[in-house]
């Protein structure tokens, strides 16, 4: 009979099998497989672990466990070292194939809808008028003679009402029902509905019997402002346009008031803006309330006073957009609506 | 409004500063739209004379001309004009000038020959359109001066401004100035005039309806000879938009100008009866002017003869047959005073707006008619040296104009109330007493103001406050921020209106903004009732004539555009009010939303998925009526959204009639939601309900559901069948087809159930799965094999 192979020897042989094993595995799929027959309770290795009970001699015992340690160590850090070495070449491999072209998926897309540009410009001035302690007032776009003329100091066949051409809706009475030719009825609506002091705007639709042009449409958008407390001087309304140009405009922008007429307010005004350029640009009209106005609204001009502004929206979305016409935005165009992201 | 400086400087030295003038103007509130310079300022074209004319062999379409300047040397011209004799005087730009179109004068020789300027045509030298040959110049023009200064011609600087309504006395030349003179603190000074006045003539004069005329004056003149007016007047007067008539004529319309005053001239054998201004009577006609037969009304003014018949419609215009013409001799010049109301709607009435009316329906100075007299006299003497004024003006008046100047109490603490600056009886007086107001310190605060009887605009304390804010500056009155004790902010239903815009552009849809006027045949043709819909009495066109009673017909009239432009992916949504017919004279105004898009055959109805956004986004609810499809929908494909009986829109989409009749292709639907209802409902804040730390169950259940049997119903007795264990139940899938019959679809739901506060058993899942299948079973549906 042939002698025994040395303990050590075996597991040489063992560690030195399982590394030629070890280093034939090319994935992460296949080392997974092998792994209970390298390392696992069936494995070589564990196999001469349980026969190391035979071992009578203490010190070869000894030394056999020590041996045993050891290939168990290197076989465990081989295997650890290709299963790391898989899964890195194999992530690569996967990255690699999931490549894809970001930009394909940015060509096109869904975008958000738009906001009308009117909508657009009344809601910045709303959020600027807002943040100088104003709120925003309504009233109808159908109004009575009253409130679009004889409260704001016009009495019937005024000659200043030739100043708005008028449109003028079926009525029992004849005249009697507007289509609102500015947004000052709602002036007085509030006077008469909300308790002194007021800082107001009014944004509205409005109309007008003009002719669209490129620069005129019968239907427009106005934006009113109303001041009304104890002791508001003439000055708190330059103040108050110029606070608003800086907000609303910028800091290189101021404004200039020059007299001018209105029934509704005196002393009267239109007001400017003047662009860091030098250059002016006519916004609107304002004014002191006037006191038969103040009146109308049943307020006490000896105990009240303020003062009131107006301009356009439409010319103001206009500007901003260098819009050439302005009747292009109320075409409802997609292919014009679309340009401009709110 | 056009204002001469040549004018004005007759008033006081303005200078030649006209961007000085033009920032002043704008500053006293008469902004300049336009500043033009008007005549020729041509230098070097003088007066020359034809010596003689020469063919060239060589040159076919000009010919040689020999002129002087000064009668002895000759030069030399070649010209393409053939059009002058010898001896006639012709204009010759001389070497260097620059043209009116920017050509200068060059020593140009054709064949060899110089040529020693340029013979012009008056088109060359833009003084009419004439360019059918050489400019042939009166024969007693002297030889070798300039020619403009030859002709008379005048050159001027014209201040287009735009006056406002309170403002008439500067529409004449003399409140321009007065103001100008004022903010500039230049002196300034009206013309005193002095005439001669002859033995009187008189006139009867007699104002028959005191309403119809506060003051008239007559005054009678003789030996005229009516003849063209000199140039300068002629210019001033086209300069002003007037064209030159006569010298009487001219005259009046100067003045006019001038003061503001308009004034008419009568010849006195058409008058020689005196005049009777009345009101016109019934069936009375005139002949103006300007040939047209007036059929007058009982509140036009008249100004008759003695003979009661009608020479002139009082303050519009003149009639035909009291006009002065080649052969007067004699006149008599009217100037009066009328209501501006009754002329505004006579002149209105008749479509006849003068430049006398225009005057009189702002306010025309109710004393100014003597002195504008004396002023058309002076002009006249300057074509009639020996005209004869036949004494003064006869003056007839009563109280329907002011009789004194009106006084008004100024409150000097009234003065810092609104204009924010404090200011001293005598600094009042320094600011407003150059432009005619008379201030007087009453030593108590007050001050007694006299306003100038060419100011009627001013009456009241305001009105004298503004005239002291212009003259103060509006720019030197300053500027400061009023603190606002209030809270800016939106209300509750400005900004659900806000969420409303922002649910709609988020999920990629485009605001419109349709005009709110329809064809009266829209709103009918959308398939919508339009018994509630208002006509506009004055409409722009027939096309733009009723107020909308939906915002639907605007939205498929922009989505037919869109189509017919060939844009795609059409997502249109509005919010706009409506105008029904209301119950008080004012129409019952609703904002409403309307969404609309052209949805491909088998696509979602992508409108319809908005309502569940609002829903979600806005915390409201409604009813979703199938029964009840709304008008101008597809009656299969459509609901009412309700509560109860209140409707408060419709979902579904357009009746495929009228996208037919819009010439729409495609499908669209559409959501019409009141704004005007649900903005209102701001709802409670949510409650927090902790989320259960236990295990949930899933239960999945698939229904065949006949046609007729809503999702929504069934949806709702799946969940109330599992009662409060079901945290969601979802719709995940709709199966029509194979094994389910052509009358019905599956629908599947899957159930979650979990309880806060344990593990559910498997009893309490089943019993739940039970008692949602026994709930749809009540509807009809049977629980899929």
């Amino acid at each position: 009979m042939t002698s025994p192979v040395p303990f050590v020897e075996q597991i040489a042989a063992v560690v030195d099998a399982s590394l030629k094993t070890i280093a034939a595995l090319t994935s992460s799929e296949e080392v997974a497989q092998a792994t209970p027959a390298l390392v696992g309770k069936k494995s070589a290795l564990s196999q001469l672990k349980s026969s190391m009970g035979s071992i009578t001699d203490s010190e070869e015992r000894k030394s056999a466990g020590q041996a045993l340690h050891a290939a168990q160590t290197s076989v465990d850090a081989a295997l650890g070292a290709k299963k790391s070495d898989c899964e890195a070449t194999e992530m690569a491999a996967q990255l690699l194939r999931e490549q894809i072209d970001i930009t394909e998926h940015l060509v096109s897309g869904t975008t958000r809808g738009r906001l009308h540009l009117v909508t657009q410009a009344t809601q910045r001035l709303e959020d600027v008028f807002i943040g100088l302690g104003f709120q925003v007032a309504e009233g109808p776009e159908v109004e009575s003679d009253f409130y679009n003329f004889e409260a704001l100091n016009m009495p019937k066949s005024h000659p200043a009402r030739s100043m708005w051409d008028t449109l003028f809706v079926e009525s029992e009475e004849p005249g009697s029902v507007v289509l609102r030719t500015h947004t000052s009825p709602v002036q007085i609506r509030v006077m008469q509905n909300w308790p002194p002091p007021i800082y107001a705007i009014m944004p509205g639709r409005v109309f007008r019997r003009d002719t669209p042009d490129a620069t005129h449409m019968p239907v427009f958008h106005q934006i009113e402002g109303l001041v009304i407390d104890r002791n508001i001087t003439f000055k708190d309304l330059a103040g108050t346009i110029e606070a608003f140009t800086k907000a609303f405009f910028g800091d290189d922008f101021t404004s200039r008031l020059r007299p001018s007429y209105f029934p509704f307010t005196e002393p009267s005004a239109e007001f400017d803006i003047r662009r860091a350029n030098g250059s002016w640009i006519e916004l609107g009209g304002c004014g002191m309330v006037h006191p038969d106005v103040l009146r109308a609204g049943g307020l006490d001009p000896e105990e009240w006073s303020g003062f009131a502004f107006g301009f356009g929206i439409d010319r103001m979305a206009k500007e901003r957009h260098n819009v050439e016409d302005i009747r292009e935005m109320y075409t409802n165009d997609l292919r014009f609506l679309r340009q401009f992201s709110s | 409004m056009k204002i001469l400086l040549s004018w004005l400087n007759e008033f006081a030295n303005f200078g030649t500063d006209t961007e000085t003038l033009s920032d002043a103007l704008t500053s006293l509130g008469m902004p300049v739209e336009e500043v033009i310079e008007s005549g020729s300022r041509l230098q070097g074209v003088v007066v020359a004379q034809v010596l003689r004319t020469e063919r060239h062999p060589d040159a076919e379409k000009v010919h040689r001309v020999y002129v002087t300047t000064d009668g002895a040397n000759e030069l030399h011209v070649w010209c393409g004009a053939f059009n002058m004799s010898v001896g006639d005087k012709i204009p010759l730009a001389t070497l260097g000038t620059t043209m009116p179109d920017g050509r200068q004068i060059l020593k140009r020789g054709i064949l060899g020959i110089d040529s020693e300027g340029m013979l012009c045509s008056a088109k060359e030298l833009e003084l009419n359109e004439d360019h059918g040959g050489i400019f042939i110049l009166p024969s007693h023009l002297p030889l070798g001066i300039e020619l403009f200064d030859a002709l008379g011609a005048t050159t001027d600087t014209i201040f287009d401004i735009d006056l406002t309504r309170n403002r008439p006395e500067c529409w004449g030349h003399l409140g321009v100035a007065r103001d100008l003179a004022a903010h500039l603190a230049i002196p300034f000074q009206a013309k005193k005039i002095n005439v001669q006045a002859a033995p009187v003539h008189k006139v009867e004069i007699n104002i028959a309806s005191q309403d119809a005329c506060g003051r008239f004056t007559a005054t009678v003149v003789k030996n005229i000879a009516v003849r063209p007016s000199p140039q300068w007047l002629q210019d001033r007067l086209s300069r002003s938009g007037m064209r030159s008539i006569n010298n009487v004529v001219d005259a009046s319309n100067f003045v006019m100008l001038e003061l503001n005053q308009p004034t008419h001239a009568y010849d006195l054998n058409a008058v020689s009866s005196g005049f009777r201004v009345r009101f016109a009577l019934p069936q009375e006609t005139l002949i103006t002017l300007d040939g047209a037969t007036r059929e007058l009304d009982p509140t036009d003014i008249v100004i008759a003869n003695g003979e009661n018949t009608a020479v002139g419609l009082g303050g519009v215009m003149g009639g035909l047959h009291s006009e002065v013409t080649d052969t007067t001799t004699e006149i008599v010049l009217e100037a009066a005073w009328f209501p501006a109301d009754t002329v505004l709607e006579s002149a209105a009435r008749h479509g006849l707006r003068s430049e006398a009316s225009a005057r009189f329906e702002r306010g025309v100075d109710p004393f100014g008619a003597e002195y504008a007299a004396l002023r058309f006299i002076e002009i006249l003497q300057i074509t009639c040296p020996d005209l004869v004024v036949c004494g003064s003006s006869q003056v007839v008046a009563n109280d329907t104009c002011p009789q004194q100047l009106t006084q008004i109490t100024l409150r000097l603490s009234q003065v810092l109330r609104v204009l924010g600056v404090s200011l001293s009886a005598p600094e009042v007086h320094e600011l407003i007493g150059p432009i005619g107001f008379v201030v007087a310190d009453q030593k108590d605060g007050n001050v007694l103001v006299g306003i100038p009887s060419w100011r009627p605009d001013c009456a009241s304390e305001v009105d004298v406050i503004e005239e002291i804010a212009r003259h103060y500056g509006y720019d030197a009155l300053g500027k400061s921020v009023p603190h606002s004790p209030v809270h800016g902010r939106l209300s509750s239903v400005q900004q659900r209106r806000r969420l409303v815009h922002e649910v709609m552009v988020e999920a990629g849809w485009c605001e419109a903004m349709p005009n709110p006027f329809l064809d009266p045949f829209a709103t009918r043709l959308a398939g919508i009732d339009d018994s509630a819909q208002l006509a506009l009495v004055n409409p722009l066109v027939a096309e733009e004539s009723v107020l909308r009673v939906s915002l639907r017909p605007g939205l498929l009239r922009a989505i037919a555009y869109n189509q017919s432009h060939r844009v795609d992916n059409i997502h249109l949504y509005e919010v706009g009010r409506v105008y029904p017919r209301g119950a008080s004279a004012l129409p019952d105004e609703e904002e409403m939303l309307c969404v609309m898009s052209v949805d491909s055959d088998g696509q979602e109805l992508s409108a319809l998925s908005t309502w569940n956004l609002l829903v979600d986004a806005l915390g409201i609810g409604a009813q979703i009526d199938q029964k009840n499809p709304p008008a101008g929908f597809h009656p299969g494909r459509s609901a009412t959204l309700r509560r109860g009986k209140t409707v408060i829109g419709a979902i579904g989409e357009i009746s495929p009639v009228v996208l037919k009749q819009q010439g729409i292709t495609g499908r669209v639907s559409c959501l019409e939601l009141s704004l005007s209802t649900v903005l209102r409902e701001e709802p409670k804040a949510v409650a927090a309900k902790t989320v259960s730390r236990y295990p949930s169950s899933d239960v999945d259940l698939a229904f065949v559901v006949p046609n007729t049997v809503s999702a929504f119903d069934v949806h709702r007795a799946v969940r109330q069948g599992a009662g409060a264990l079901a945290v969601s139940v979802d719709l995940f899938d709709i199966y029509r087809g194979k094994g389910v019959s052509d009358d019905s679809r599956s629908l599947a739901f899957r159930i979650r159930l979990q309880a806060p506060d344990r593990t559910l058993t498997g009893e309490e899942v089943a019993t739940a799965r039970q008692k949602s299948i026994d709930a749809v079973a009540k509807l009809g549906a049977q629980l899929r094999a």
